[in-house]
């Protein structure tokens, strides 16, 4: 009975830090979303208010739409993210797959190297990073910031999918050679679909400093045909005065599309992990 | 069509020795059971034969034709996994049929492979599921199944029936068993369960730290067992091993099966006192205590009443004794 008791008193207790921990984590996407359908005086007066019907404004949404090429900001912002996505798990996955499956000289130590990447910050190279792009003539392009992104994501990826892969069962695999399955096959048909919980979540670890990154697209790709949301929204932003309706309505909307990804790969997660891998 | 020559064959890995030389023939058609404690190189053995480890040295040969740097695919072989490995993507029937397909065999082909598979172990009913839809027992028929499919020259067995409870266990060794018969077909079977490689066997080979003990029928290996190894391993409950001089022998071991050995309450040549007693129904099994002999096993048919503790005396039946020198090596004669 005591034992049931306490039992209950520690899932509220853990249900309580997780739900301050949730309040916390959104509490600056609330406000930034409530303020933006605000006018620029009400978000100064109150910016804990929800927008009423004196405060109700779309003016920065207005602003956003009208100023510049934010269409064209979202889908090069698009365009760079699933594009390193894709090859950040494609050449990881391989990578991966490589190092827990067979056995060569050095195995250990590539591992040890490709997983080195994540303990230093990429943004350290970045004075050589442009000197290269700029030598391969690649700056104000969208393909400089997919390479370099796929770079920056391509370390977790290996450690995080070889340890998954390792557990993937041998006899599974081996069944397949003596079916006569190449080892291509067996990579993508067998070993694939069960590491998608792995996959799905070096999706999400990838995919949202990608979204989010400043640095790169402002030394790579200022361009105004190259410009990623987060770029683009900085014009709101000026030394003296800043839109503050703009810069929220495009912080808001930036939000969607990698919101829609995140849904996407978290119902992967949720799929592979009830699917249940045939032991 | 399907007879295995193993010469010389070992395995490293780095330096390690996993395979220490085995030299071995399996006949066409005939049943081969490896057996050995766990880690004596026995699954390595198979996986050697089957391709999926290269070999260090030596020779792999099916039907005289050396294989050694042959595709697992190439063989002509199928194994059946303790795991089942049975492709989670795929149909029971596509399950079966994939090795043919990849082979490029034509459809009605398959169809027709997969159906004969299906009505020789009873898969008719689950041919459209998958493998998450099945009980431990389908999945290891779907898995044996996909095995006949390919008539392959070989087929290896990587402990099947370890995943598979008691009940199960002896029936798909039945099936196992009636399968043998039906297809004639050289099976190579690797488990570490003596009671399996007794009752499937035609010839046993058994292992111990990668060096092969010894071949033969599973009679001969109980009957005549070469040393001490193979006299414990092959028996259940094991048999006895007696220190031969304080029973004034020559030898320095004598091994005598528990069921060889005489039980009385009267008189004996070994003094000692019941520790435990097993009635199985149709057997006992009366652990004793001895004063000179440490423990040793008694094994009596029928029901017999005996009381932890009662004082008891036992005496080897000397014509069915073993004796081993002090290298644990059989002295005949």
């Amino acid at each position: 009975m005591s034992q049931a008791r306490r039992s209950i008193a520690r899932s509220i207790a853990a249900h309580g830090v997780l739900i301050l921990w949730t309040v916390i984590a959104l509490f600056p996407v609330f406000v930034t979303v409530v303020n933006s359908f605000k006018s620029r005086k009400a978000i100064f007066a109150e910016p804990l208010a929800l927008p009423g019907p004196e405060s109700f404004d779309l003016v920065g949404y207005a602003t956003v739409l009208k100023q510049g090429d934010f269409f064209q900001y979202f889908l090069n912002s698009m365009t760079v993210t699933v594009g390193s996505l894709f090859f950040v798990l494609l050449f990881g996955a391989m990578a991966a797959f490589a190092l827990s499956e067979y056995r060569f000289r050095g195995n250990g130590l590539m591992g040890l190297y490709l997983a080195l990447g994540i303990m230093i910050p990429i943004r350290l190279g970045t004075v050589a990073i442009l000197q290269l792009m700029v030598a391969s003539g690649l700056v104000n392009t969208l393909t400089a910031l997919v390479l370099v992104y796929t770079a920056q994501g391509l370390p977790l990826a290996v450690f995080i999918l070889s340890e998954f892969m390792r557990n993937v069962s041998a006899d599974l695999k081996n069944a397949g050679r003596i079916d006569g399955l190449s080892e291509y096959t067996i990579f993508f048909k067998l070993v694939l679909p069960l590491v998608r919980p792995a996959m799905a979540t070096v999706a999400v670890f990838t995919l949202i400093p990608i979204w989010n990154d400043l640095w790169f697209p402002l030394i790579l790709a200022p361009s105004e045909a190259t410009k990623t949301i987060t770029l683009g929204s900085q014009v709101f932003i000026g030394q003296f005065v800043t839109n503050w309706n703009a810069v929220l309505a495009a912080l808001s909307l930036a939000i969607v599309p990698v919101l829609i990804l995140y849904l996407i790969f978290s119902r992967q997660l949720i799929r592979g992990i009830t699917a249940g891998a045939v032991k | 069509m399907g007879a295995l020559t193993l010469s010389k064959v070992t395995k490293s890995f780095g330096t390690t020795d996993v395979i220490k030389g085995v030299d071995l023939r399996v006949e066409d058609g005939e049943f081969c059971v490896f057996v050995g404690p766990s880690g004596c190189g026995k699954s390595t053995l198979l996986r050697m034969i089957a391709g999926l480890e290269d070999v260090t040295g030596g020779d792999v040969a099916i039907d005289g034709v050396r294989i050694n740097d042959l595709a697992p695919a190439k063989r002509e072989i199928s194994m059946v996994f303790q795991s089942y490995a049975l492709y989670p993507h795929l149909t029971v029937r596509d399950n079966m049929g994939l090795a043919l397909k990849q082979a490029g065999v034509p459809k009605a082909e398959i169809q027709a492979a997969t159906d004969k598979a299906a009505a020789m172990l009873s898969l008719g009913p689950l041919m459209a599921r998958r493998p998450a839809e099945l009980s431990g027992g389908q999945r290891q028929r779907v898995a044996i199944g996909r095995a006949i499919v390919r008539r392959p020259k070989l087929f290896l067995f990587d402990e099947p029936l370890s995943n598979l409870d008691a009940a199960l266990r002896v029936q798909t060794r039945i099936e196992i068993a009636r399968l043998h018969r039906d297809l004639g077909a050289t099976m190579i079977y690797v488990t570490h369960d003596q009671v399996e490689a007794m009752t499937l066997a035609d010839k046993i080979v058994v292992l111990r730290a990668g060096r092969v003990e010894q071949v033969g029928r599973p009679m001969d290996l109980y009957n005549d067992p070469d040393n001490t190894f193979v006299a414990g391993f092959i028996g259940s409950p094991q048999m006895n091993f007696l220190k031969a001089g304080a029973l004034g022998l020559r030898s320095d071991t004598l091994g005598i099966r528990p069921e060889h050995l005489e039980i009385s309450r009267a008189s004996g040549l070994i003094a000692g006192r019941v520790s435990h007693v097993e009635k199985l129904g149709g057997e006992t099994l009366v652990y004793v205590n001895t004063d000179t002999q440490g423990l040793l096993t008694v094994r009596l048919f029928g029901e017999h009443d005996f009381a932890v503790e009662e004082a008891v005396h036992l005496t080897p039946d000397q014509a069915r004794a073993f004796h081993f020198d002090a290298a644990g090596l059989r002295i005949r004669g």
